[in-house]
């Protein structure tokens, strides 16, 4: 039996603390660039120019049919060197938070961007009619009346798939990152005590997307009501 | 100011409309009847363009609608439309749905907008309503704001698909009531529906279509005295007995 002992979790908070605020900061900036980038491919998806929807559908496809974990070492690996390229960053500079915050939008744009589509195909054709109708231009009826009614029926399912990539951003410590998975193995690592914090780490995460979870389900009863 | 001009419009091989040619005149109200897929919703949508047609011609105000030189949504904005699931815009308050298009489309300002669209939702007497949304309105009310919506445009003409078929009995005539007066002040309108007495009130002429053909298209009192076409006959005497 293996005898627990918690006492470096007190020390190491401030640590884990920070480690969590790169989880978030991921975690935000890949909803945001994924919502974004995942409404401009739903758009493509659904628009009547061939090369345009084809375009969606590869990249959507490509993104679906790789593991992250490997778009997130592609990006490790690439990224710094672009930017040294794109930016004239000094060789050997950290790029390591910006190649994977870069990897995980792209990656999650291709998921958001199948539930956005969904979303825009679930506001009924007559509402598009009627916008027309009323002399709005194909964005002016997108802009202000089919995204809106789309994005309104989607917020459960963008909070779902939010609380996926809050812990998929674990996969970061490929990358060496400290979030905070990541800084909680380190302590652990350290301190021989890795059962403990993969425990606590463990019960963190279960409590942080449990809670999402139970937002997202009241959110979706009172919407539905 | 509508004028059809042999349309022709087919899905693959199925014919929806066939060789349909007809006129409505600056103040003329026509009204259009025909069973279920006769091509009715069709043939209305064509006018402001929603629908493509592949031959044939329609001329609006002088503006071909199937030339793709054509500013279909300048043209729209000033072609009024009535929709039988009214339509109106769900996240929107009623002087949000009667005000959008006049700010975005015409340019207009938001004062300027809401003071038009006031005056009409005062006209459907709908005015203690303007700040709730459609789903907190009946479908009757949703209907007038509906046509105030349309008419906040300042339209050269009005355009309807059945705008009474998806109200219950009782409110279809809080609906017809605004069609009628609007028609009496001289308002160009282009109405599917099966509300005959609607028709024999303020119609001009009746067209009656089927399997995408123009059957019959007389003046009111030529259709109801004696339509030519043993299906006109039929069709009438279906729905006046119903
Ligand atoms: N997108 C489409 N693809 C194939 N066929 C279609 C399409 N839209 C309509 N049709 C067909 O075209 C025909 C005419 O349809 P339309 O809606 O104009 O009829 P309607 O006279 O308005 O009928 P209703 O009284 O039921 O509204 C119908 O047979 C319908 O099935
Ligand atoms: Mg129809």
């Amino acid at each position: 039996m293996h005898d627990f002992d918690w006492s470096s979790i007190p020390g190491a908070l401030p640590f884990l603390w920070d480690g969590m605020k790169i989880s978030l900061e991921i975690t935000a900036l890949a909803i945001v660039a994924g919502i974004v980038w995942g409404t401009l491919l739903a758009l493509m998806r659904l628009s009547r120019f061939r090369a345009l929807s084809w375009f969606a559908a590869g990249y959507v496809n490509l993104f679906r049919s790789v593991p992250l974990v490997m778009v997130l070492l592609w990006f490790f690996l690439i990224v710094p060197q672009l930017l040294e390229i794109l930016l004239g960053l000094a060789p050997g500079t950290d790029a390591r938070l910006p190649s994977a915050m870069v990897g995980f939008a792209l990656f999650e744009s291709a998921y958001y961007s199948e539930i956005i589509r969904a979303g825009i195909q679930s506001v009924p054709k007559g509402q598009i009619a009627a916008a027309h109708a009323l002399g709005m231009s194909y964005g002016q009826a997108m802009r202000l009346v089919v995204l809106p009614q789309a994005f309104r029926n989607m917020v459960p399912l963008l909070l779902t798939q939010a609380i996926i990539l809050f812990q998929d951003t674990s996969l970061v410590y490929v990358s060496a990152l400290a979030d905070f998975f990541g800084a909680a193995y380190k302590v652990g690592d350290r301190d021989g005590r890795l059962v403990e914090l993969l425990l606590f780490a463990g019960a963190v995460y279960f409590v942080l997307c449990y809670s999402a979870s139970l937002l997202a389900r009241r959110y979706q009863k009172r919407a539905g009501a | 100011m509508i004028s059809i001009r042999n349309v022709s419009k087919s899905y693959g091989s199925f014919r929806v409309l066939a060789d349909c040619s007809t006129e409505v005149a600056r103040s003329e109200v026509v009204v259009v009847c025909g069973p279920s897929g006769s091509g009715k919703s069709t043939l209305i949508k064509c006018v402001n363009g929603l629908e493509p047609f592949q031959r044939g011609e329609i001329v609006v105000n002088g503006i071909s609608v199937g030339d793709p030189k054509t500013d279909l949504p300048g043209l729209r904005s000033h072609v009024g439309m009535v929709f039988q699931n009214f339509e109106l815009f769900p996240h929107m308050t009623i002087t949000e749905n009667l005000t959008i298009a006049q700010v975005e489309v015409l340019g207009r300002s938001r004062e300027e907008a809401t003071e038009r669209g006031m005056g009409l939702l005062d006209r459907v007497g709908l005015k203690a309503h303007a700040g709730k949304h459609p789903g907190q309105l009946s479908g009757g009310q949703q209907q007038r704001v509906a046509i105030a919506r349309a008419l906040a445009m300042d339209p050269i003409c009005m355009l309807f698909d059945e705008p009474t078929s998806a109200l219950d009995p009782e409110m279809i005539n809080e609906v017809l009531d605004v069609m009628v007066e609007l028609a009496q002040e001289g308002m160009t309108m282009m109405v599917v529906t099966h509300e005959m007495g609607f028709a024999r009130k303020v119609a001009h002429r009746v067209i009656f279509m089927d399997h995408g053909r123009i059957v019959e298209d007389a003046k009111k009192e030529d259709f109801f005295g004696t339509p030519r076409s043993e299906r006109a006959q039929q069709f009438l005497s279906k729905i006046l007995h119903h």
